[in-house]
């Protein structure tokens, strides 16, 4: 039996904040950002990128980097407008949505690039 | 046009239900609600019979010619019994599809449905058991009903989880504890990453711990954990009670505290009082999650009641945001096919006919919401990749021992179950079968997760082949 280990989770440190749907894993390299980008293509979904200050998070509505983009399936193209809106925005957290305009939600929702928690 | 049959005379005494009710000729309309029963009659009665009698007695007959039948059009609102067929593997039973024209019913009501189609026939003399086995409603009764007070795509929105199955937990002891030991318990679970806890289905307002306490100690540890988090989180804080007015009054305190989601049983409580508690669920923006307790008194016995795909049918025209499908891994191991078929039923807007999946009848939705199906019950992180390839991204996975039991508490046992269920998503994302690679999968996940790895060491390892889970059944049980 292995010793019990403390959950280190705090109020007092923004580092415990978590951001949704893969922010309990390591952030992706880029070889595994491809490989989602690659994922909502495959679906069929329409790209879209938003960020935030990380202290903004937990609302709703983060700014939209340009438009979502309807159609795109090039996905160098869209790792590129991941890259250039991470670029503008390096302080922010940045995220990868794959908008399904049949059900009206995404189904993809994923941070890629993680700002520093203050 | 308005020609009619010559007037029938009075024939007083006892028919053959058959002369009146068994029409193989008939063909449905699109207007009907058509049913499928499996029949076993009394022996020495023909299957027509047996299945005109079932027709007869789930609408308009009675067991002997009355003279008011005359006052009527019987044709147009008698049930037909329009087709038998045999069920594989079961010489003594048969299929009885009956057809009951839309004039039966009334508007919206699943009460009045039920209380027809199978309201006295079961006890019938002329058939040894019977189960009723599918229902095909008619477009005209779907959008006269209810439905799910928000439905999958609204709760994602609410709930701001996209892209992933959602992750609960119910609380247990499920009966002992005093109320704020029971929010610590769900403190726990919540700050270590899963979206939702769950009152077990008898805790109500015990003595041990009332439910004002309890709704009031769970809602400071959701609100706790969202503060930790900075994610969206909720316990579905059981509103069944022993009357309506106490329901809603349980309700009302819920929202006035500020909680996203209520739960109750659907079957216990009653289909009209949970009809109004899922209308006032819309009214107030409170999502509902839906238990189902008592369903395998009916659900169970392959010969006699009625099957889960009929309930399941029901509490989504009744309303339902949230509803237990069974896990078809894990302790209460289903028939995966059959499970299959009415998460189907509970999520899709037309589901087609489809045997093999125990689905008898197209069926439109229309534009009704669907509802989140329920895995929950003996399952733990060996289990996650065969729950997220079988569910998918819609559905709610519930470990309750599977995270409570955690040698480090239901904090770490939490977050090994998020750290499992992501490390699969973004796998199956990735292009790999996850009931094949699930424990590579794992494994490398619990690299960087101690919570996992230690979790992985407590519980089982399952193995990953195709062939652990219930087999394609091809033969209907």
């Amino acid at each position: 039996m292995s010793t019990i280990q403390d959950y280190p989770s705090r109020l007092s440190d923004p580092a415990s904040r978590k951001m949704e749907t893969f922010s309990y894993l390591p952030e992706m390299t880029k070889d595994q950002i491809r490989k989602q980008v690659e994922w909502i293509v495959t679906n069929g979904w329409n790209p879209a990128i938003e960020h935030t200050e990380p202290t903004n998070a937990s609302g709703y509505y983060w700014y939209m980097w340009k438009l979502p983009m309807f159609g795109e399936t090039d996905v160098d193209a869209i790792l590129a407008e991941l890259d250039e809106c991470h670029a503008a925005n390096p302080k922010h957290h940045v995220r990868l949505l794959g908008y399904d305009n049949f059900t009206q939600s995404q189904g993809a929702n994923m941070v890629v690039y993680r700002g520093e928690m203050i | 046009m308005n020609m009619h049959a010559p007037a029938k005379k009075y024939d007083a005494g006892v028919k053959d239900y058959r002369s009146t009710y068994w029409d193989p000729a008939y063909s449905p309309k699109d207007t009907d609600v058509l049913a499928v029963f499996k029949v076993i009659p009394q022996d020495g009665v023909p299957r027509e019979e047996a299945a005109a009698a079932v027709a007869a007695e789930s609408s308009t007959g009675t067991w002997t010619t009355v003279w008011t039948d005359l006052l009527t059009d019987l044709d147009h609102y008698k049930g037909r019994a329009y087709r038998i067929e045999d069920v594989p593997g079961q010489d003594e039973a048969f299929y009885a599809f009956i057809a009951y024209p839309a004039d039966l019913f009334e508007e919206g009501s699943v009460v009045n449905v039920f209380t027809s189609i199978v309201g006295n026939v079961f006890g019938f003399k002329a058939v040894r058991s019977l189960r009723l086995e599918d229902v095909r409603f008619p477009i005209w009764f779907v959008k006269t009903c209810f439905g799910p007070p928000h439905g999958i795509q609204v709760e994602r929105d609410k709930m701001d989880k996209y892209g992933r199955p959602l992750l609960g937990c119910t609380i247990k002891p499920k009966l002992g504890l005093s109320a704020k030991n029971y929010g610590r318990a769900v403190y726990e679970v919540l700050r270590g990453g899963l979206d939702f806890s769950k009152d077990d289905e008898n805790v109500n307002s015990q003595p041990f711990m009332r439910w004002r306490d309890r709704f009031l100690f769970c809602q400071e540890a959701i609100d706790k954990a969202q503060a930790e988090t900075g994610e969206r989180k909720g316990h579905y804080m059981n509103v069944t009670a022993p009357t309506v007015e106490e329901m809603f009054k349980r309700a009302e305190f819920a929202k006035e505290i500020g909680t996203p989601i209520i739960m109750s049983d659907y079957l216990t409580i009653g289909w009209a009082a949970h009809n109004s508690l899922s209308k006032w669920c819309r009214d107030n923006g409170m999502l509902l999650h839906v238990h189902r307790a008592m369903h395998a008194v009916m659900d169970r016995n392959p010969n006699h009641g009625i099957n889960f795909r009929v309930l399941t049918k029901l509490l989504r025209l009744l309303g339902g945001d949230h509803l237990h499908s069974g896990t078809v891994v894990g302790k209460l191991e289903g028939d995966r096919n059959a499970t299959l078929g009415w998460i189907n039923l509970m999520r899709d807007k037309f589901v087609k006919e489809d045997r093999e999946m125990g689905v008898f009848f197209d069926q439109d939705w229309g534009s009704m919401p669907g509802v989140f199906p329920v895995a929950s019950g003996g399952i733990h992180v060996w289990h996650m990749p065969a729950l997220v390839s079988i569910f998918g991204n819609d559905s709610v996975l519930q470990f309750g021992g599977g995270t409570l039991g955690h040698p480090w508490g239901n904090a770490a046992g939490a977050a090994a179950n998020r750290v499992a269920l992501e490390a699969c998503v973004q796998a199956r994302n990735e292009g790999r079968e996850l009931e094949k690679d699930g424990k590579d999968i794992l494994m490398a996940a619990a690299k960087h997760s101690p919570e996992l790895k230690s979790a992985m060491e407590t519980w089982k390892e399952i193995k990953f082949e195709f062939d652990t889970v219930d087999k394609l059944d091809v033969q209907h049980r």
